[in-house]
């Protein structure tokens, strides 16, 4: 059936334009740039010890010399807001990092290779993600206790299998197009048909899916944290220091507004900045 | 390779044409039945998985539950009694079926059976989940049928935004925004659920109204995202398109045309949005130190209470999985062409 | 004709916003009438804005268009100029549309006779039952079977022929004054056609409802329409009466459209010598898809299909959707494993699969898609596409694969600096040669082509044909062309096999294929094309009770 139904054969093909991005998409990705080197810089811009006792008054007002306030014990929360950004942007990077790259690579090979293969792991990691997530670190953490490896491995094994999916379903949709069916019939091995014709092509929308992945992986991991199960004492990423600082709700003191702002500033512009992308990256997929 | 098969059987069945309804419900109880076994066998992989985590990897047990101090004839005769010397593929085997049987073995922690720990707690956490439910679906349908029938809207850039910002941001800070806001800004309801004795109506109502609005925040801006966009695919049809060129209102192009067509992906949606609630329930029962299942497992967790932990974690997983296999269910029957 | 238009379109602009953001105006002043009872077609390829303009008959621009400036009106409704209160009063009952894919307009989930007699519904115009039976009516009018019960139907249970017919009653219900047809016979075989187009022609004949008719076939066209309105890029580029449009074309494009019309049939290149062994012999084959039980696929699409090519010589296969005539050449290609019967490719067993084949015999034999679009990998250049081929046969690398590369452009009449872009830069028909110079790369004997102008325009598809032929004089090709077309068969192929539901029906020689064929089915396909020639429709004499039987499959 020939589709005329949509006015993109009526209008010129449109060329190729760059990457550019609008304005929406431009402010999210200046604050996770800001973010990134926050969580590198930390311990070099921080004005006080994150651990030092630096004010005798517990959770203190913002004032010129604590500029976010301070916390239970005293302690500066705008040096400790820096250094957390450590935990969470690096624990919750490297999670996804390892979810999506290994995620990716058996998707692909899922989908072209098919068969056996196909099914069991396909069957094995929907099984995984048969378990809502805060439950599989609730479980993992209160087996084998909590370090920032265990989280990091936690993470990543609780969110490899969406990944799959997500690379496998847009994997087998490249894998029926006739470019990859020529190139089959001109003999090619399945590394070159993965490597050569399906990757470039499911990179785009594989990026925007890290992304929103990324925000699922912090979401959780601030909730362990929260709940006092994931980053452990003396160190503290956000979702820690909003516990810590818990009590100082009653007060509405900062001490518990500015780690979960936070938080909220990271999530909601990662969000921002995927749902403004190209079009051309975002929907390959379609 | 599915899509390929229905469209095959699809083959079969224009030539069948008598045979019809017989193929059809055939094809239903084919489609049916195996994704009820694919159920079945997920969650027989997710026990194992959670008897794995919670029996094999931390360890010896024995040496757990007496401690470091603990004698080795001690650590033995307890393994011992325990049968921790048997196979792991045997203990899972009697395990599960103990689960199977309402068996949920004895608490660590204060050898209490599980069954009777767990009992009235789980009454509360349904009731949680039951009143969410209620105060979520409906808002959440009216709402995002309403955000996709008056698109680019005002209305529908508000929900989106909204909707947006409490996906992004994780729930306990919903949660305590809503203490911030109602408890400590307008004074109106108690921070903690059941701190103060339950007496009168107005009481229970004040109790529940906090980790409910919460929760139904958390899941509703799933529901109202995931049925706007099931509504919007189908007005995006040439068939609603048709309707308009018959000169139809928008009312009717969305309610009789669009709608019957969406209520399949919108019930998916809301299955699968309802499923939320096993994720969200576990932090604000937490926060609200509400007695439910989930706050008995957090507690079980920082007792290192493993036995309560598998319970508590089955409970979770079976109930997030027939949320799931509901939603793949409905999607299943809903297909207009198998009516 | 003298008398006041029904229909007059003035200086008409729309505009549409595109991906970046940008405003293109697509429709660039379009002016023309309808009078009462006439029947107007709107002609162009793909991109001229004929549907556009269609639509904005209705006051309708599909989502991002807008009508910028000009006037249209039908009756006394000026359309330009109508909140969407009063236009939504004056669709169905003013102006009715029937679209081009009628199984996607009917609504899967509610019953036929709901939605024909629905305008009535929405406009108040009769009671129920009135309009049930006045959708009878008109379904008896269209020459549907089974008038009183087709319509308690789903729209998934009968054919795409009815469909089509049963959306043309939709229209007709509201009595409108003037009914828009959008392609509507785009989607169907050309057997189905036929019927379609008679039930339309009878019924607006009977009515004396005035038409705008919008398709890329002029053919169709010619049976149908008054006047024809000749458009490109949005621009009106001749108009007149049928048989003048047809006989004396004014504007060059018009010649060049009826030109791409003309049947250019094929000179035989290779002279057959006896006993020369064929290139491609294939032998009882039979494939299928599915899942196998016993050995063989659940869906069994080819049974028992046999030919011969000689070298130098084209064998073209025609059959309509369904006829598995891209299986057979899946089959050939070795992408789609047959699991009965072989091939022998210069006399040498050819194995089933691609894995099973040599390099050679990989290398010798190499299909063309269909759609250039997919049939190219978006993420890759021209020249890295073009050289992958030539590294991987030829082992050739550095500077010798460049120049290979550009010799390869050359050959398929494309500039040397093409090769830098990417595919989505390139337009439809340059697309389809780039597939074609990617087949050429590997130097093969024999280039499967699957319905490789079917997706291009009647001209774009005119040129692909003529360089197919040049392309063979200068290399020494054999080509299986598989297509839904007869006249482009014709027009490149030496012989032809006639499928009919995975089998050959027959095998005939492509110049006396009208005179030849003693199948009824090929001699129904073969009636079935329309021709250039406004009497063709009512003169065409095909067995009637077959072709009703192919017309309601």
């Amino acid at each position: 059936m020939k589709s005329d139904m949509s006015i993109a054969s009526s209008s010129p093909a449109p060329r190729s334009k760059g990457y550019s991005f609008n304005i929406v998409g431009r402010i999210g990705l200046g604050i996770i740039l800001f973010w990134l080197a926050v969580a590198i810089l930390g311990p070099w811009i921080s004005p006080h010890p994150p651990g030092e006792i630096v004010d005798w008054d517990y959770f203190g007002p913002m004032t010129s010399k604590f500029w976010l306030g301070t916390d239970y014990l005293g302690r500066d929360m705008f040096s400790r807001i820096l250094l957390g950004a450590r935990y969470t942007v690096g624990i919750s990077l490297a999670a996804v990092t390892i979810a999506c790259t290994i995620g990716v690579i058996l998707g692909m090979i899922a989908a072209v290779i098919g068969g056996w293969f196909d099914m069991i792991l396909s069957r094995l990691l929907d099984a995984i993600n048969g378990i809502p997530s805060l439950l599989f670190g609730l479980v993992v953490v209160a087996a084998v206790g909590s370090s920032i490896p265990v989280l990091i491995l936690t993470l990543a094994a609780n969110y490899m299998p969406g990944s799959y999916r997500f690379a496998r379903a847009l994997a087998v949709n490249v894998n029926t197009m006739d470019f990859v069916t020529v190139a089959r019939a001109r003999g090619e091995n399945t590394p070159y048909l993965i490597i050569r014709e399906i990757f470039p092509n499911i990179l785009g929308p594989v990026l925007a899916d890290l992304g929103l992945r990324f925000v699922f992986i912090v979401l959780v991991l601030s909730g362990l944290s929260f709940l006092g199960l994931g980053v452990q004492p003396p160190n503290a990423d956000w979702g820690a220091l909003v516990r810590e600082n818990i009590g100082a709700l009653s007060f509405g003191a900062p001490a518990v507004i500015f780690p979960s702002i936070a938080i909220a500033s990271l999530t909601i512009s990662v969000n921002m900045f995927i749902d403004n992308l190209p079009t051309k990256i975002r929907d390959r997929s379609e | 390779m599915q899509a390929g098969q229905a469209v095959l059987f699809w083959k079969v069945l224009r030539r069948g044409f008598s045979l019809r309804q017989s193929f059809i419900s055939l094809y239903l109880l084919v489609q049916v039945s195996k994704r009820l076994a694919i159920a079945l066998l997920t969650l027989v992989i997710v026990s194992f998985a959670v008897f794995f985590a919670t029996e094999l990897l931390p360890g010896d047990v024995a040496q757990i539950l007496l401690g470091q101090a603990a004698t080795p004839e001690a650590v033995a005769g307890l393994r011992e009694a325990m049968g921790l010397n048997e196979p792991a593929f045997h203990r899972f085997l009697f395990w599960l079926i103990g689960l199977t049987h309402g068996d949920l073995g004895i608490s660590y922690a204060n050898n209490m059976p599980i069954a009777e720990l767990i009992h009235g707690r789980l009454t509360n956490s349904l009731k949680l989940a039951g009143v969410t439910t209620l105060v979520s679906v409906p808002v959440s349908l009216f709402l995002g049928i309403g955000a996709a029938m008056w698109r680019n809207s005002p209305f529908d850039r508000m929900v989106s935004v909204l909707t947006i910002s409490v996906i992004s941001v994780p729930e306990f800070m919903v949660a305590t925004l809503s203490v911030l806001i109602f408890a400590v800004w307008l004074d109106w309801l108690p921070a903690l659920s059941f701190g103060a004795d339950v007496g009168s109506f107005s009481d229970m109502l004040r109790a529940y109204a906090m980790p409910v609005i919460t929760l139904s925040c958390v899941v509703s801006a799933q529901m109202i995202r995931m049925t706007r966009a099931a509504v919007i695919e189908t007005i995006n049809t040439p068939y609603v398109e048709m309707a308009l060129l018959k000169g139809a209102s928008r009312t009717r192009m969305v309610l009789v045309h669009a709608l019957p067509n969406a209520l399949g992906p919108i019930a998916n949606a809301v299955a699968l949005s309802l499923s939320y609630l096993v994720g969200g329930v576990i932090i604000v029962e937490t926060i609200f130190n509400y007695p439910g299942v989930a706050k008995l497992m957090v507690d079980a967790v920082s007792t290192r209470d493993l036995p309560l932990i598998q319970s508590c974690a089955m409970l979770f997983c079976v109930s997030y999985l027939s949320l799931i296999t509901l939603a793949d269910l409905i999607a299943i029957l809903s297909n207009p062409r198998l009516r | 004709m003298t008398e006041k238009p029904h229909v007059s379109v003035k200086d008409l602009h729309v505009n549409a916003r595109t991906d970046s953001g940008r405003m293109v105006e697509i429709i660039k002043g379009v002016s023309f009438d309808v009078a009462p009872g006439e029947m107007v077609a709107l002609i162009g390829e793909s991109g001229s804005g004929k549907t556009t303009i269609a639509l904005s008959l209705m006051g309708h621009t599909r989502t991002g268009c807008h009508i910028a400036s000009g006037d249209i009106r039908v009756g006394d409704n000026a359309v330009t100029s109508m909140t969407s209160r009063q236009l939504a009063a004056f669709r169905g009952t003013g102006v009715a549309y029937v679209p081009q894919s009628a199984a996607a307009a009917f609504n899967p989930s509610k019953r036929i006779i709901d939605q024909v007699i629905e305008i009535t519904v929405i406009h108040h115009l009769m009671s129920r039952s009135k309009a049930e039976t006045k959708a009878v009516e008109l379904f008896r009018a269209l020459g549907l079977p089974n008038p009183e019960t087709i319509g308690k139907r789903y729209p998934h249970q009968v054919s795409g022929g009815q469909l089509q017919r049963l959306s043309a009653a939709m229209a007709l219900i509201g009595d409108p004054e003037l009914v828009i047809f959008d392609e509507p016979t785009t989607a169907l075989d050309v057997t189905t056609q036929i019927e379609v187009l008679r039930a339309f022609k009878s019924v607006m004949a009977k009515k004396g409802i005035s038409g705008v008719y919008v398709s890329h076939d002029l053919a169709v066209v010619a049976q149908v329409a008054n006047r024809i309105v000749v458009l490109r890029g949005g621009e009106v580029q001749e108009e007149g009466d049928v048989d003048q449009i047809l006989n004396e074309p004014a504007h060059d494009y018009t010649k060049d459209l009826l030109n791409a019309f003309k049947p250019a049939t094929h000179v035989a290149q290779g002279q057959r010598e006896a006993d020369a062994e064929p290139l491609l012999e294939v032998h009882e084959l039979y494939a299928g898809y599915g899942p196998t039980k016993d050995g063989e696929p659940v869906a069994k699409v080819l049974k028992d299909v046999s030919f011969k090519l000689e070298r130098g010589r084209n064998l073209g296969v025609i059959g309509e959707s369904g006829s598995g005539k891209s299986t057979l050449a899946r089959a050939v290609a070795g992408i789609l494993k047959p699991y009965r019967g072989y091939a022998l490719f210069n006399g040498k067993e050819l194995g089933a699969g691609i894995k099973d084949r040599t390099k050679e015999q990989l290398q010798k034999n190499q299909i063309v898609f269909q759609l250039a679009d997919t049939a190219l990998n978006p993420a890759h250049s021209i020249e890295s596409i073009l050289a992958r081929p030539l590294a991987f046969y030829h082992g050739l690398r550095g500077a010798k694969k460049e120049r290979r590369v550009i010799e390869l452009l050359d050959m398929v009449r494309l500039p040397a600096n093409i090769r830098h872009r990417l595919p989505e830069e390139l337009s439809g028909g340059q697309k389809q040669r780039i597939n074609l110079a990617r087949a050429l790369a590997a130097e093969p004997e024999l280039i499967l082509c699957d319905e490789i102008t079917s997706a291009l325009d009647t001209v774009v598809a005119a040129a692909i044909l003529d360089l197919l032929k040049e392309l063979q004089r200068e290399l020494s090709l054999s080509y299986m062309f598989i297509s839904h077309d007869l006249s482009t068969v014709e027009a490149i192929c030496d012989d032809v096999l006639v499928m009919l539901q995975g089998e050959v029906v027959e095998a005939l020689p492509a110049s006396e294929m009208s005179q030849k064929a003693q199948h009824p089915y090929s001699k129904l396909l073969i009636s079935s094309i329309p021709k250039l020639d406004t009497g063709w429709l009512d003169r065409v004499d095909a067995d009637p009770v077959f072709a009703a039987q192919m017309a309601d499959r």
